[in-house]
């Protein structure tokens, strides 16, 4: 949540949402949450685990870029 | 009883010599929703609001307050929003305790300093967005 929050704050564009997966079982079976943290982008681009910022970042721009 | 400990007090208060400009947090509460979930959650960020002046709080109903939480886009309960100078869209889902703790203390303080500690090519590449980005973080307290 850490680098999400803070791209949050320098983009007007970037929303950043933790969701405490226990307490939202519903939620965490419709993205198919099997480990944490996981990470989903426009409900398009998504993965498990803490990554470098420069992979985030790609993340990001992978899941706004033209399909 | 508290939430937090007398460590965890002086703690957060070390962390919040960083804050710069006014934080407010928005509790979304729901009691026939989740109960002693929203309570708890309410708890919480009275308990680390206490910690430093520049931290206000204000708790809607989404069910009474309901233009309010659509505004602030908010769907669910027990939630939090923690505005800066502006909204800058960070929303916590469910109680923050354990490790999302302590990224609720990291987004007080990011919202309050204005400042993303974040390298300038990141920066740069996100300020040149031109479509909305929506992330979720799915995360367990341990």
């Amino acid at each position: 949540m850490r680098l999400a929050q803070h791209m949050a704050v320098a983009s007007d564009r970037v929303r950043a949402t933790a969701i405490e997966a226990t307490e939202f079982p519903e939620l965490s079976r419709a993205y198919q949450v099997m480990g944490v943290p996981k990470v989903v982008i426009n409900d398009r681009v998504q993965f498990e685990g803490a990554v470098p910022e420069q992979d985030f970042l790609g993340a990001v721009l992978q899941a706004v870029s033209a399909p | 009883m508290p939430i937090l400990t007398d460590r965890d007090r002086a703690a957060v208060r070390k962390e919040f010599e960083k804050l710069t400009g006014p934080v407010k947090l928005v509790v979304f509460s729901q009691e026939l929703l989740a109960g002693d979930l929203c309570r708890q959650n309410e708890q919480l960020v009275r308990e680390v609001a206490e910690l430093a002046d520049t931290i206000t709080v204000e708790v809607l109903n989404p069910a009474i307050d309901r233009e309010r939480a659509q505004a602030y886009g908010v769907d669910q309960v027990p939630a939090i929003a923690v505005e800066g100078a502006r909204d800058y869209g960070i929303r916590f889902y469910g109680v923050p305790l354990g490790y999302e703790f302590s990224n609720l203390i990291d987004a007080i303080i990011v919202a309050s300093t204005g400042e993303p500690a974040l390298s300038e090519d990141t920066k740069a590449s996100l300020r040149a967005l031109t479509a909305d980005v929506e992330i979720k973080v799915f995360a367990t307290p341990t």
